[in-house]
């Protein structure tokens, strides 16, 4: 066992998209306990810098399945499809369209006297449409053959734009005050 | 084993003996600091018997540094030589401060890399300097308190400072020469001195209102892991804005013409602030002020305190909702809410909390001392002394990490909220023909463009082949230890050209500054200096030996053949040979020789932990996957 190995072998879980999170949240804890730094901190340093390198890979594995972006996103990169950093990417002008119309309701929004509650709503359409793209990503994966997996790394970029929007909307809310 | 036998006296990796660590709270206002004795943790009163040491520093012309409240005495008469609230200036350069929208009755002087020195009689002092001296006073009523040597000490920080505060705050450590077991966050160490670790699993919120800052963190405990979910707060918020509030109204009241000087306005804050505490208890506070040598007096109500400073709170129970909102909870779900920060005692305060939640707080234990008895619980287990706690403290990174790229734009690397320790790597292009070097500009924050962020560091890869633009590819890596303190590494992958930097904040001390700084504060000659590093080198030797007989002890059987195994106890007892001489560097060679031939053993064991971890429920998995 070592820390290049992929993140579900490491965590103990098995390597679907459909994951348990509440199991994750088990292994990360039992792991943590193990190979935190601070159970190193009066050895030496060499067993100190160990752990860190350990806890960051397990950090790493944690952030990036506990995330539904991120976890589509290291699903296909095992299977050797790249969505992270692709340069440029193909999408349907409809879908285009769609992005800049709520880009344009986002500016609107920022614009009214108090916008808190229309804010809130508009995050909770985002949030409504993100679970949609998981679970048509979840259907395209499952699924497995080349087609399918293609599909699933068109609707991934379909996440990307919807995960940046959300950002968006949350930086927005932050700077209220 | 004969090995095991050779154990000698005085050495730290004897079983039973107690570690002498503490937790130290290096408060903006007061400081503390607090030992676990007996099984329960405390904070330890100076002579006089008073806990809290006030963060005041005044230089005097011998050169001498008087810290506490004796130096507060004079926090008026002697405005300029006497440091109050230094906290707020650490990691900070010469243009935050004057952006603090305050007058500090300071004298800056500015070095080469923009940190405020600030002028007293006793020579320029850097924040990090005036910090170390308040960091001595604490270690040395430690050490007469606790009758020893201390083996470290968790120092907490806010959990929103940046990496430029928390490598202040550490480079402070070292100027004072003490061994930092951990930077931790005040909200965790305020959870843990509640034993809300006891519990079984929960959600806490933490509201912290301390002097100058105001912060919020949510944790999540299951089974002894604190794990933090979100934080956030206002770093120019604090109980010192609610005394400003009412010192302003003060000085309306008292008809205040004469120009604000340092000393009138230390004056208004200290009335404002006594009659802020009587008003925790009472409905009406007299405040009586020396004004051109006439005395004016002013009576203030609670309500109308309250009404001054009725903005300021409901601007905390904001951020309260922020922070439980980007935690991914909602406010039902916080089953527990800590309050700490001396300002948490005024009433208002309490009641807006409260009724936010719809929970009662938890305000037992005092709130000027529960951040420093939580540190000192952590110490206590960092230091090996309960090895059998489960508790383990998780934090976050709380700020963004990223680089400039094209266009004076933030790339972010590494996002707010994400679990330390942590590393992780972004590839980069060059942008022109033939060019050869590239600029690393790190910053810490969550804006876009540039000049909304803290610029942390720069630094320049060079030695890039000439290639077209977009062809070479430069890998650099961000990697976060468990104290938050980034460092930054650059290479160019076709090459393999190599530059790294421990991140050094731009505001911070360079590492030349602390090393003489360390030596002009040694008083003793040159060859105590040698006794010292000589005494160093031993402690870690005998740190490796102790760990590496007692890992051999555990697994050496099951993990090491037996070739490898007398290797390794050969090379033992080389380093034992060196250790019991005089040269402290052929000692710290073959610490490093030793460590690297155990390099190995080091990894096995950490893997078969890791199995370990994770047996019971979760062995077919590994099964089926592999």
């Amino acid at each position: 066992m070592d820390i290049q190995q992929n993140y579900f072998a490491f965590l103990g879980l098995p390597e679907s998209y459909d994951i348990d999170l509440k199991s994750l949240a088990a292994r990360y804890h039992e792991l943590q306990k193990t190979l935190h730094p601070d159970r190193f901190a009066h050895l030496s340093d060499r067993e100190k810098r160990l752990s860190v390198q350990y806890t960051a890979y397990l950090n790493e594995a944690v952030t990036t399945l506990k995330s539904p972006l991120g976890r589509a996103q290291y699903l296909l990169n095992l299977h050797g499809i790249d969505t992270i950093s692709e340069a440029s990417v193909q999408l349907e002008p409809a879908f285009l369209f769609e992005q800049m119309a709520l880009r344009e309701d986002l500016e609107d929004i920022k614009a009214l006297p108090s916008p808190e509650e229309a804010l809130d709503q508009f995050l909770d359409k985002v949030v409504q449409q993100l679970a949609t793209y998981q679970k048509l990503f979840a259907e395209y994966y499952a699924l497995g053959d080349v087609e399918s997996l293609d599909r699933a790394a068109a609707v991934i970029r379909k996440m990307q734009f919807m995960v940046k929007l959300q950002k968006e909307i949350e930086l927005v809310e932050s700077e209220l005050d | 084993m004969a090995l095991l036998q050779i154990a000698e006296p005085g050495q730290s990796s004897l079983p039973h003996q107690h570690r002498l660590a503490v937790g130290i709270d290096l408060g903006t206002t007061n400081s503390l600091v607090a030992s676990v004795r007996s099984g329960e943790s405390t904070t330890l009163p100076d002579h006089d018997g008073r806990h809290l040491l006030p963060s005041v520093v005044r230089y005097v012309e011998s050169g001498d540094a008087i810290v506490g409240s004796s130096a507060r005495e004079f926090a008026s008469s002697d405005a300029y030589n006497t440091i109050v609230s230094v906290k707020r200036l650490m990691g900070r350069g010469i243009k935050d401060v004057a952006a603090f929208g305050e007058v500090l009755p300071y004298e800056f002087e500015e070095d080469q890399g923009g940190m405020p020195f600030i002028k007293t009689v006793a020579g320029s002092k850097s924040p990090v300097e005036v910090s170390a001296d308040i960091l001595r006073v604490l270690v040395k009523r430690a050490e007469d308190t606790l009758q020893g040597e201390l083996v470290g000490a968790v120092i907490t920080v806010p959990a929103y400072f940046d990496d430029a505060q928390r490598q202040a705050t550490k480079d402070a450590a070292i100027l004072a020469n003490i061994k930092v077991l951990r930077l931790l966050s005040e909200p965790t160490a305020a959870a843990v001195a509640y034993g809300l670790d006891q519990k079984d699993e929960g959600v806490i919120l933490v509201y912290d209102l301390g002097g100058g800052t105001f912060d919020v963190s949510v944790l999540r405990l299951n089974k002894g892991v604190f794990e933090v979910l979100a934080t956030g707060g206002d770093s120019a918020l604090g109980g010192d804005d609610l005394d400003r509030a009412l010192a302003e109204w003060l000085a309306i009241q008292a008809d205040v013409t004469m120009t604000m000087t340092a000393s009138l306005s230390r004056q208004l804050m200290e009335q404002a602030r006594e009659a802020k505490e009587q008003l925790t208890s009472s409905d009406q506070a007299w405040v009586n002020l020396q004004l051109a040598g006439k005395e004016v007096s002013v009576t203030v109500s609670r309500s109308q305190f309250e009404e001054l400073v009725s903005k300021l709170v409901d601007k905390t129970v904001r951020a309260c909702k922020r922070v439980v909102r980007d935690a991914g909870i909602a406010l039902d779900d916080v089953n527990d809410i800590v309050m700490v920060g001396g300002s948490t005692r005024v009433p208002l305060v309490r009641e807006r909390v409260a009724s936010l939640f719809g929970r009662p707080l938890h305000v037992d234990i005092d709130p000027d001392r529960v951040v420093a008895i939580g540190a000192a619980i952590q110490a206590d287990v960092l230091a090996g002394n309960k090895p059998d706690s489960e508790m383990l403290l998780l934090d976050v990174i709380p700020l963004s990490l990223g680089l400039e790229t094209m266009g004076g734009l933030v790339e972010k690397v590494i996002h707010r909220n994400t679990a330390i320790p942590v590393a992780r790597a972004q590839e980069f292009t060059t942008y022109q023909d033939g060019q050869t070097a590239m600029a690393v500009h790190i910053l810490q924050g969550e804006r876009e463009l540039v000049e909304d962020c803290r610029s942390l560091a720069r630094f320049v890869l060079q030695g890039i082949p000439s290639m077209v633009a977009g062809a070479a590819k430069i890998r650099v890596t961000f990697q976060v230890d468990a104290d938050g303190l980034l460092s930054v590494e650059a290479k160019e992958l076709s090459t393999g050209v190599e530059s790294s930097i421990q991140v050094k904040p731009s505001y911070g001390l360079s590492d030349t500054q602390i090393a003489e700084m360390l030596k002009a504060s040694y008083s003793s000659a040159e060859e105590d200096k040698q006794k010292r590093l000589l005494r160093e080198q031993k402690v870690d030797a005998d740190r490796l030996i102790g760990a590496l007989e007692q890992a051999m002890l555990t697994d050496g059987q099951a993990l090491l053949t037996e070739g490898e195994r007398s290797s390794l106890e050969t090379e033992i007892l080389v380093l034992k040979g060196v250790r019991n001489g005089s040269n402290a560097r052929e000692i710290e060679l073959g610490v490093e020789h030793l460590a690297k031939a155990s390099d190995e053993f080091a990894s096995r064991r950490m893997d078969l932990n890791i199995q370990r971890a994770l047996q019971g429920h979760s062995i077919q998995e590994i099964e089926e996957i592999t």
